[in-house]
């Protein structure tokens, strides 16, 4: 039998494998001459085809963003933003029709750097394209235009999800009503850059990443990956997310100690619940992640800056759009702290823009933007209503 | 706000203009404003609850606190400025006009009159900080840090060479009296300025 699903989730869900044969020119001048996208989508689009809404993911993000995949695994976690997908929830699958992808250059089903190449019939590896948010939002653009989507109710994103829902509206601001920037940044600082640079550094000085052509020697850089994903934990988790994840023990006196040994080690061992956890988490990770893909996504991230085409004045970018705009932060992020996202809101006001913007008080740092704290869920929800009134006839 | 300040206040609003209003609570005006004049708007408030409410009714809101300054707007990018029964509460009500000037040309204030004679009856013969409809707080929960009465702000009107549009004072009931006009500062409940520089 299979299990059951809460009834606020989508339920049982499959992706959807979208090929695309179309040369898609790239931003650095390079393009892929054909790709596969992998889609999931939940909810029903209507008759007017007006409902639907794009959600973006981040960097270790993909299609999967709500529901489950298998219908007899009983520990199976949900989708990545499975708090508010789904019907009742913010982005209402009774009322949008949801469409979430992984992006290309990802490693979740989409061609990206692991697939193979049909010229060479080897996995592309470092040869696959740099790809930037622009491209990734043409590719999106496709996907509407496959699925017969000619305006978005909205585009949503967190991180650098938001990115490119900047992007969408910038570059296609007759193509969504609606854009939702989450924890995001107009573009990434000195201090991010170099988080990134870290993290590249550590994949790529792997003795196991073979220059990127780790696949044909059966084997991955597994240490660089998590060490990336090391530094990317704490970048991602505020001071104070991780006092309340591994300081409890210190009201007790033992300073957050490993709990698997509960004593001091003197040795290069793991003595601290922070070590152990962090470890962890790379190491999960590092099974489940391209490296190639990481590197790409953080090249992504670096090159990400809308307003240089437009004499570095971000509030010139936003001037042709024609969406409304909800812009939200959080208090203890500090990879995209609250003031890089009211640098997004004063622009759009400065072009005069309709925008509204939350500061959320949260005390998870960046990740909070995936977590169901009450007051951003609830903003979420009041604001996608509104969305979904406009855009469901009949429904005033 | 109330109903009858509301249509007080728009008829200086142009339609289609773009209006930012401080301290837009739980975004009522604006949302009325956006009906009625199709105007463009943006509201300024910290509570999250309003802000949720602002949300709710498609009202265009930021989460800022104007205490810490509107550097963030540009000079002359609002057709219009409002601060409804919100300037008893600012630190530096002063340093707020003028910052509103350089936002528009176009500003609007509305306060309680503490001058208003049964205020100052309540302080001559009882003693007791006043209490009324439009000052409903007690002194020690009052978020109301700077009272101001009609003269107070027609002197600071004149020192600061602000030029006064429109001055209207209203009763509980939003609608003013021959007495009224004869002594605003005596007995008028609400003051509702418009003006420029």
């Amino acid at each position: 039998m299979a299990k059951s699903t809460p009834s606020d989730s989508v339920g049982l869900v499959s992706p959807e494998l979208i090929h695309f044969d179309e040369p898609l020119e790239l931003r650095s001048g390079r393009s892929i001459d054909e790709y596969d996208l992998m889609v999931e989508t939940y909810g029903e689009l209507n008759a007017q085809k007006s409902n639907a809404i794009l959600i973006c993911h981040a960097l270790s993000g993909d299609h999967h963003a709500a529901g489950y995949h298998d219908a007899d695994d009983e520990k199976e976690k949900p989708g990545w933003w499975e708090c508010c997908i789904g019907p009742g929830k913010p982005f209402d699958t009774s009322r949008f029709f949801v469409v979430c992808l992984n992006n290309l250059g990802g490693c979740a089903g989409s061609t990206g750097p692991s697939s193979i190449d049909p010229d060479t019939g080897k996995p592309f590896g470092p040869d696959f394209p740099i790809i930037t948010v622009r491209d990734w939002v043409k590719s999106q653009a496709r996907l509407a235009d496959r699925l017969g989507i000619q305006t978005w109710a909205a585009v949503i994103g967190g991180s650098l999800g938001g990115m490119q829902v900047m992007r969408w509206a910038i570059s296609y601001p007759d193509r969504l009503r609606h854009a939702v920037i989450i924890a995001a940044a107009p573009k990434l600082s000195a201090q991010n850059i170099a988080f990134n640079e870290v993290a590249r550094q550590s994949i790529t000085s792997d003795p196991d990443f073979h220059e990127g052509r780790y696949y044909d020697f059966n084997t991955y850089p597994k240490r660089g990956l998590m060490l990336a994903r090391m530094v990317g934990h704490i970048n991602y988790l505020s001071d104070r997310a991780m006092r309340d994840k591994f300081g409890k023990d210190a009201i007790e006196g033992s300073f957050g100690r490993d709990l698997r040994s509960g004593k001091l080690n003197f040795s290069y061992d793991v003595d601290f619940q922070v070590e152990s956890y962090l470890k962890y988490k790379g190491e999960t990770f590092s099974t489940q992640f391209d490296a190639n893909t990481y590197l790409l996504i953080t090249k992504t991230l670096d090159y990400f800056d809308p307003s240089v085409d437009y004499d570095f004045d971000l509030s010139k970018a936003f001037a042709e759009s024609q969406c409304k705009y909800l812009v939200i932060s959080f208090s203890t992020d500090w990879r995209f702290p609250p003031e890089r996202s009211r640098e997004i809101v004063n622009n759009l006001v400065k072009a005069k823009k309709p925008v509204s913007y939350l500061e959320i008080d949260a005390d998870q740092g960046h990740d909070a933007f995936l977590l169901p704290i009450p007051r951003y869920i609830e903003a979420l929800k009041s604001y996608m209503d509104c969305v979904a009134d406009e855009v469901n006839p009949g429904s005033q | 706000m109330m109903r009858a300040d509301l249509d007080i206040i728009q008829q200086w609003i142009e339609p289609g203009s773009r209006v930012l209003d401080l301290g837009c609570g739980d975004g009522t005006f604006l949302a009325h404003l956006k009906k009625e004049k199709q105007i463009l708007d943006c509201g300024l408030e910290i509570d999250p609850e309003n802000i949720n409410l602002c949300l709710k009714a498609g009202v265009n809101v930021i989460e800022q606190d104007m205490n810490k300054g509107l550097s963030n707007f540009e000079s002359n990018s609002f057709d219009t400025v409002l601060l409804a029964q919100t300037l008893q509460t600012v630190e530096r009500p002063d340093i707020l006009v003028e910052e509103m000037l350089r936002i528009s040309r176009n500003c609007i204030i509305t306060f309680p009159n503490f001058a208003y004679w049964r205020h100052r009856l309540k302080l001559l013969s009882i003693g007791n900080m006043p209490q009324s409809s439009s000052l409903p707080y007690e002194w020690f929960d009052t978020p109301n840090i700077h009272h101001c009465t009609i003269r107070d702000f027609d002197n600071l009107c004149r020192d600061r060479k602000l030029k006064i549009l429109h001055r209207t004072v209203v009763d509980f009931n939003h609608r003013s009296s021959f007495l009224m006009n004869l002594h605003p500062n005596l007995f008028g409940i609400n003051a509702i300025y418009h003006f420029t520089r």
